[in-house]
């Protein structure tokens, strides 16, 4: 159902109602302004949504390459970057399905290798309904913040990885 | 009408095994099985660990903010919550009816509601156990198991899943947090080239829901007398119906049936809702336990969702759903279908149901009105009731003068089902985990029998590395004498 897509996707997910769990929307909501203001987004495509699940393999086609934004309780602070692989996701457990499975499934229905992916994880702490986001993650977002919008993005490599990994220090995020 | 097996006589002599969380069911949830001296299941409880607190969020909120709000209780189906706020603040500000444009649109979204979640439960969430069997090696009873053996189906179940959301998308604005169902009607009406963009794939969508019907009818008579009776209860069912008794998802009374299919009530005025439907509770469980009042609570819960509906209903308006109910309704012998594994296939009538009501609804002019909004007297009472993917849901708010909610109850589909889902956990349990070590097949019995009735325990949060489904047994001195971990990779490890 894509007709004309931008060549990058940044995909964040979470419930904005939920603790830290809103620091995938709001990095969404933070791209957003970023890119109403600034040209070196305009590459970019931005979605947003709860989680992930088996149609946002659709999102991904024609795409160069696809960065997830997520929260994660299990990552280093403030955030960790990751190259995603295709691979099954064998927990399979709740409505969340992991972005490596829904590469996965991107390869199953279009019988070819998906665009490069990347996975930001922020640290988060707690998920509570109704929850104000933590201080600690606030801070997380704001430097993976600065790290999405450094000028990697808009450049013209699509080659997410390189672009990442050579701005790791500056922003003291993992890259792994 | 609960199993003798609920409460047993002696607990603090039972052995207890407890299974956590549940895989492919949505949010937390945990199993406790209690075994006595001899390994016979005494007890078998589902748990609801997390206390969810629905009310105190939305207490001090603007009614108006409601709809919009609401969709952050649950990233499964926020469209359900949305338009059952909707519902309630229609009434709150006085708007009896809506126009036909904000009825037809709201109705849309509704359908494409429905068609995205039962895809995703049929495709996504219980497929993968029908089309392999219970039995099969769980690191293949996945989507992407599926997809490898049967790509089309798997293809299929995304495109339908996505047409949903694009209908989703259209009728609410956004793909998620829409405004367009408001108190009193929706915000925007649909344009042409939207409709059109919508009937372009309709008629595969359609097919493909027929498709769907056809492989489920196919599984379920390959091994017809182990689907009718795998976790096969007798119970009430309660779902809402049109005035002329039609089925029904978006706006109707409530109709309530025995397992005779006898009426217990019909269109009932959903407004009335707190006279014939009352919350037990039980201090084992934070949720609830609904049942019907004149029956009281021993015997008076009940079914909802799409086996509920299908059963209650006395024919759908479109013919192929139609023609599909009668085949369905045959396996009765003039009975309510009383299989828990039935669900899956009066899901997928449903499915049908919709995809052939939205073809209806993108011929209608009424998409492209103009006249969006009716308002009447403020009120300072709502209640909204619709049919939930899931089952029945009830949004109920208190304002004051300020418009400020000061009370919100909330009935959601899955605690409507919660004593049905202990009932079917017993059956199993009795029938297959009794006296007998815990094992992959076996756990995934009971879960089986939770899948059936798609319940959303959702937290609708997703805190990676939180969420292992661990197994322990305890013997009746509470000590830990065995524990199995599914980890992330969906290996199991005994960890004692």
């Amino acid at each position: 159902m894509n007709s004309q897509v931008a060549p990058i996707l940044i995909f964040t997910y979470g419930n904005p109602s939920r603790g830290d769990d809103a620091l995938g929307p709001a990095m969404y909501d933070l791209l957003v302004k970023h890119q109403q203001e600034t040209s070196n987004l305009d590459r970019v495509e931005l979605l947003t949504d709860f989680q992930l699940q088996i149609e946002h393999a659709v999102d991904l086609q024609k795409r160069d390459s696809v960065l997830f934004i997520d929260a994660g309780v299990s990552c280093a602070e403030p955030f960790e970057c990751r190259k995603l692989r295709v691979e099954r996701d064998e927990s399979f457990t709740t409505n969340a399905m992991s972005p490596s499975t829904v590469l996965a499934v991107y390869k199953q229905i279009n019988h070819c290798e998906p665009p490069p992916a990347f996975l930001l994880t922020i640290r988060a702490y707690e998920f509570s309904l109704g929850q104000e986001m933590s201080e600690h993650a606030r801070a997380n977002l704001r430097k993976a913040y600065d790290f999405i919008t450094a000028p990697h993005i808009g450049a013209e490599s699509a080659d997410f990885a390189n672009q990442c990994f050579s701005t790791k220090p500056r922003y003291g995020g993992t890259v792994v | 009408m609960p199993s003798k097996l609920e409460t047993a006589q002696s607990p603090q002599a039972l052995k207890r095994v407890v299974i956590e969380p549940l895989t492919r069911v949505e949010g937390h949830g945990k199993v406790t099985l209690l075994q006595d001296e001899n390994q016979v299941i005494r007890q078998a409880r589902l748990h609801i660990t997390e206390f969810r607190g629905f009310e105190k969020f939305i207490q001090g909120r603007p009614y108006w903010e409601l709809p919009v709000l609401v969709q952050r209780l649950c990233g499964i189906c926020p469209v359900s919550h949305h338009l059952a706020a909707a519902k309630a603040t229609d009434m709150i500000v006085g708007a009896r009816e809506l126009t036909a444009t904000a009825d037809k649109i709201r109705r849309l979204m509704h359908f494409g509601q429905t068609l995205q979640s039962h895809a995703l439960h049929f495709f996504h969430l219980c497929s993968p156990d029908l089309l392999f069997g219970f039995d099969d090696d769980v690191r293949h009873r996945n989507i992407v198991g599926v997809i490898e053996d049967h790509p089309q189906i798997a293809k299929q179940g995304v495109l339908l899943r996505k047409y949903g959301q694009e209908i989703i998308r259209i009728t609410s604005g956004k793909r998620i947090h829409g405004t367009g169902a408001i108190p009193g009607g929706i915000n925007k009406s649909l344009r042409k080239s939207e409709i059109e963009y919508l009937q372009k794939d309709i008629t595969q969508i359609i097919g493909w829901a027929q498709d769907s019907i056809e492989l489920i009818k196919k599984i379920f008579f390959e091994h017809y007398a182990y689907h009718l009776a795998f976790a096969s209860i007798e119970s009430n069912m309660m779902s809402v119906v049109g005035a002329d008794g039609a089925f029904e998802l978006y706006d109707g009374g409530l109709r309530a049936t025995d397992c005779w299919g006898k009426s217990i009530f019909d269109h009932v005025d959903y407004n009335d809702y707190e006279q014939y439907i009352r919350e037990g509770i039980k201090n084992w469980s934070y949720m609830k336990f609904p049942f019907i009042t004149s029956i009281g609570q021993e015997q008076g819960w009940y079914r909802v969702g799409p086996l509920a509906r299908v059963n209650n209903c006395d024919f759908f308006s479109t013919p192929l759903a139609e023609t599909e109910r009668r085949e369905f309704m045959a396996m009765g012998n003039g009975l309510p279908v009383q299989s828990t594994l039935a669900y899956h296939w009066a899901r997928l009538i449903e499915l049908l149901h919709c995809t052939e009501a939205i073809a209806e609804l993108l011929n209608d002019r009424d998409l492209c009105g103009k006249d969006l909004l009716n308002r009447g007297e403020l009120q300072l009472s709502g209640t909204g009731v619709i049919e939930a993917p899931r089952g029945t849901l009830f949004h109920h708010y208190e304002i004051d003068e300020q418009g400020i909610v000061e009370k919100a109850s909330l009935i959601v589909s899955t605690t409507n089902n919660n004593q049905a889902m202990n009932e079917s956990i017993r059956k199993v349990s009795n029938q297959y985990l009794d006296g007998n070590m815990l094992s992959e097949a076996l756990l995934n019995q009971v879960e089986v029998a939770i899948r059936a009735y798609d319940p959303c325990l959702s937290c609708a949060t997703h805190a990676i590395g939180k969420m292992p489904m661990q197994i322990n047994l305890l013997n009746a001195n509470n000590e830990l004498v065995d524990r199995l971990e599914k980890r992330v990779d969906g290996q199991f490890d005994r960890t004692i």
